[in-house]
């Protein structure tokens, strides 16, 4: 541990991230720490002839309080929210209240799915309200909540627009628009639902460009799929007239879910002409990210596309009477069919069920305020130039003359998370910054003073970082180019 | 602090002090002036959705899933409801790996990537294969994924991708939405006594093949014999030969690799998570050939700048946020919380609970199957084949009703014929075993 680094020198800043060495080597492997081998088959006890059984099967066998060290090591080398701010753009990194784990964990959440539905009315009665609450926040008319993550949302997405416009014979539409800045998964399942896509040059204040919009769209656009505010943080503000334009040639217009928390309770996609749209529940809703998941992509549509929504759906029954009202699954009449082998990530969706719940009309329309306030002042308070403006929940600097990579390598010494970097490429050198509402004013400047610091650095000391967390910079070329995937190529490589 | 709370979220830390001083920074008056919304699009509305306390939303909660009847389920056909060991609860719910996102930075992320790692070797050790990624949705999406790679990796014009007719509805779907975009499409084979029918497979099987999918155990509980027949029948048409399965069973059934599978998909949270009305973890492992067309995250060993190992997402050019509409996946979020939980549970277990999981679900099927054939009216196994964790049996009476009265007994099955049911042990508490056999056959009379 170097201490004449300069995230050393300054007391406010200094961080150091749990790091275990024995033998010279990080943490062992479960692997290293114990191999042990059972023979199966081969023996009376067997219920199985050999011939329908493995060999054997080698796997570490240690106790429980051996893993439990094991585990709480390892999840001490990882920085969460509850580590520090971790403003990385565009993934809305917001607090996970903790109740919601404890709902989640209710032994009555805890059900089959292939029970009857007359067994599981409590499950259908929380999706249903889900449903209706989402549906209310999107300004949508129907729900669905089966898609496991944002894309899975867009991939249903795409696949009722293709299942909508068979339904009209114009099954000949093949092209998806997506602009240039949109998040990769937008290309990806465009492409996936077998579209060609249609990428969109922002115009120079980073909106759409209206020009270019008018050239891409035809009467083959089968859709057009935008972030609102886009990536840079910014309002379109020419949305009416987009929407104008796409179904003027009759297309769709998909609303992209990520950035949704800087609207809630001031706009609503559905009021904006948006025909489908997603929710990302892990960013705006606050359902934890897990270390990249399980999310949920519940998506919304308006009524006319309510028919090709996937199967099945909550309604309430046709015969529901009395104090207490009964729920019923149901597959709409043109539905696409299933994206995922049941009902989604159930757990993720009592998570945010209750997040909805506890916030109400007011903390949702005070997360927006206070998450563009935020973004607001973090950006007030550096020195990197932000080129775009004005931005809502999150803003783009550019690291300048600096590596918006290293940049963020640099941060990590500060005891904080980076923000996403190099992306959108319409920044040179991108930190894409997004500090939530969740921070306090103390935090975001102790943000804002790393984000100086490091401006103020030289490229070198930017390469040498980080010095303070479990490991030292990775060589993620090299890794590439030698997979080691597992601990058994390791051993191959000995 | 100083001043009052000024804000309307529980999770939004202001006081008013603090909020002006912010707005003066930013040079502006009100917080509204920031939203840069045209009037025209502005929602002047409420949502009408009432803020409770902590403890009012609990409550709310509760009560509602209360609804929830309290069975015993005998459930399985793809989700399986193991107990899983209060380690994995207190262990995962740590809020480092809760509230941590993808390894972007890995120096700062390296406890996750090890678990993701060990999670991947796991998997690699199950299936024989040599690539594992770190997480798919569910089997279902990780099926339409092995046909889309099965796509991407052809050597042969074709475009058939064959499945049992008896594969889950949800299954079958999902496939058929994720080659809904491609020139792919998807046809049965015939079943025999719940597992793949040789001669039927052998007819289907044709240079327009490009991919035959199994499972083991199938989803009537049956074990297959003649994986490798199969995996030659795949490779004779030059078909990659996709398996589905789960930990469990690979802990004691044929390894994958030894009978000439491509590509095994299924759920692997069957370890790690408890029923979850159907969320799950798509595994999905492959051929080393396969490498560079995998979907979704691989974490890799590499090293840092002190020459120590370290992990660290490798191959990304594969995804999305690199290759855009290229990519071999457009999966971003995945399930890595739940693989965790799976890589815990397994560790927790070991080999050795790995395997006696796996065979008490051979023996106590085999057991309760028995003792349902003894109540007149009912016959069970229904198919002359071994079984893991559940069968299917046959009653006299209309399978419906039966299942219904079972349930107002506080017992839930599967209808899964007129008067055919089925029946899982997995995770079902051997002291509720005597209590459903007496209930059987007091509803089978
Ligand atoms: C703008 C945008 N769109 C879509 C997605 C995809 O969502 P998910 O990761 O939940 O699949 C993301 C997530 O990172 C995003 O930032």
């Amino acid at each position: 541990m170097s201490d004449d680094s300069g995230a050393g020198r300054d007391d406010r800043a200094r961080y150091d991230q749990a790091r275990y060495v024995e033998d010279g080597q990080y943490e062992p492997l479960l692997s290293e720490k114990d191999r042990t081998t059972v023979e199966i088959g081969g023996d009376d006890d067997s219920p199985l002839p050999d011939d329908l059984t493995r060999d054997s099967l080698e796997l570490p066998a240690l106790s429980e309080p051996e893993l439990a060290r094991h585990y709480t090591r390892l999840s001490q080398m990882i920085y969460g929210i509850d580590s520090g701010p971790y403003p990385l753009g565009s993934c809305t990194m917001k607090y996970n209240p903790k109740f919601t784990e404890d709902v989640a964990a209710l032994p009555k959440a805890a059900v089959h799915p292939d029970r009857s539905e007359t067994s599981v009315q409590g499950s259908l009665e929380l999706m249903y309200r889900l449903q209706d609450y989402l549906g209310r926040i999107g300004g949508m008319d129907a729900v669905t909540l089966q898609p496991p993550a944002g894309a899975a949302g867009e991939f249903v997405g795409i696949r009722v627009a293709t299942a909508y416009h068979e339904h009209n014979g114009e099954g000949h539409r093949d092209e998806v628009i997506v602009p240039e800045s949109a998040h990769g998964t937008n290309f990806a399942t465009a492409a996936l639902g077998g579209y060609d896509v249609v990428s969109l040059p922002s115009d120079d204040e980073g909106r759409v460009d209206l020009e270019a919009l008018e050239a891409a769209l035809s009467e083959n656009t089968a859709a057009l799929m935008l972030t609102n505010p886009n990536t840079l943080g910014l309002f379109e503000r020419d949305i009416t007239e987009i929407a104008e334009m796409v179904h003027d040639v009759g297309g769709l217009l998909y609303y992209d879910g990520a950035n949704l928390n800087a609207l809630l309770g001031r706009a609503r996609p559905g009021d904006m002409g948006f025909d489908v749209m997603h929710y990302n529940v892990h960013k705006t809703f606050a359902t934890p990210h897990g270390g990249g998941g399980p999310g949920a992509g519940p998506v919304g549509v308006v009524d006319e596309l309510a028919p090709f929504l996937p199967a099945p759906r909550v309604r309430e029954a046709d015969d529901s009477s009395g104090s207490e009202p009964t729920y019923e699954l149901f597959d709409p009449d043109h539905t696409i069919g299933k994206v995922h082998g049941y009902q989604g990530n159930w757990l993720v969706l009592v998570k945010t069920f209750a997040y909805i719940a506890r916030l109400g009309d007011e903390g949702l329309l005070d997360a927006s305020a206070t998450a563009v306030l935020n973004a607001n002042y973090l950006a007030s308070q550096i020195e990197y130039d932000v080129p775009y403006e004005p931005f809502h929940h999150e803003f783009v600097a550019s690291a300048g003359d600096q590596d918006a990579a290293d940049v963020a390598k640099r941060m990590l010494d500060y005891g904080v998370h980076p923000p996403t970097t190099k992306w959108p490429e319409i920044v040179p050198e991108a930190l894409m910054t997004e500090p939530t509402e969740v921070e306090s004013k103390d935090t975001l400047d102790r943000l804002a003073a790393a984000f100086n610091a490091v401006a103020a650095e030289d490229d070198e000391t930017l390469e040498a970082a980080p010095e303070r967390t479990a490991a030292r910079r990775i060589d993620q070329t090299d890794a590439a180019r030698s997979p080691r995937l597992s601990w058994h190529a390791l051993e191959n490589d000995e | 602090m100083n001043g009052s709370h000024a804000t309307g979220s529980p999770y939004a830390p202001y006081t008013d002090d603090e909020r002006t001083a912010m707005l003066e920074s930013v040079g502006v008056d009100d917080v509204e002036e920031l939203f840069d919304i045209p009037d025209d699009v502005r929602f002047e509305d409420a949502f009408g959705i009432d803020a409770r306390s902590e403890r009012e939303t609990r409550r709310l909660v509760r009560s509602v899933l209360g609804r929830n009847d309290e069975l015993t389920e005998l459930l399985g056909r793809g989700h399986y409801g193991y107990y899983v060991p209060s380690l994995i609860d207190h262990l995962a719910d740590r809020s480092e790996f809760l509230t941590s996102y993808t390894q972007y930075q890995p120096e700062v992320s390296q406890g996750f990537l090890q678990a993701l790692f060990e999670y991947q070797s796991l998997l690699v050790e199950l299936t024989g294969l040599e690539v594992a990624n770190c997480s798919m949705y569910d089997a279902a999406t990780a099926l339409g994924e092995a046909a889309t790679l099965a796509e991407r990796v052809r050597s042969t014009s074709g475009h058939r991708v064959l499945v049992p007719d008896l594969l889950l509805e949800g299954r079958r779907s999902t496939l058929e939405n994720y080659v809904a975009g491609t020139d792919l499409e998807v046809a049965t084979y015939p079943t025999d006594d719940a597992n793949a029918d040789l001669d039927a497979l052998a007819d289907a099987v044709d240079e327009d093949v490009v991919m035959v999918y199994a499972e083991n155990p199938t989803v009537r509980g049956t074990i297959e014999e003649r994986l490798a027949e199969i995996g030659d029948l795949a490779g004779e048409a030059d078909a990659l030969f996709v398996l589905g399965s789960d930990p469990v069973a690979l802990s004691v059934l044929q390894r994958p690799a030894d009978v000439g599978v491509d590509v095994v998909v299924g759920d692997a949270s069957v370890l790690g998570l408890p029923t979850s009305y159907g969320m799950g973890l798509g595994l999905f492992a492959c051929r080393e050939d396969y490498l560079r067309q995998v979907p979704g995250r691989l974490v890799g060993a590499g090293e840092d700048a002190t020459d120590r190992r370290a992990y660290t997402l490798t191959l990304q050019t594969r995804e999305q946020h690199i290759r855009r509409e290229r990519a071999t996946s457009n999966i971003c979020t995945n399930q890595a919380w739940v693989a965790l939980r799976t890589a815990m549970h397994a560790a927790y277990l070991g080999p050795d609970g790995m395997v006696d999981l796996a065979k008490r679900g051979v023996t106590r099927a085999d057991d309760l199957a028995d003792r349902l054939d003894e109540i007149v009216g009912v016959t069970a196994p229904v198919h002359d084949r071994h079984h893991l964790r559940e069968f299917v049996a046959r009653v006299d009476q209309p399978a419906r009703a039966v299942a219904d009265d079972l349930e107002k007994r506080g017992f839930a099955v599967h209808v899964v014929g007129e008067h055919e049911i089925q029946v899982c042990v997995a995770g079902v508490p051997d002291e509720r075993i005597d209590p459903f056999v007496d209930a059987f056959t007091e509803v089978a009379r």
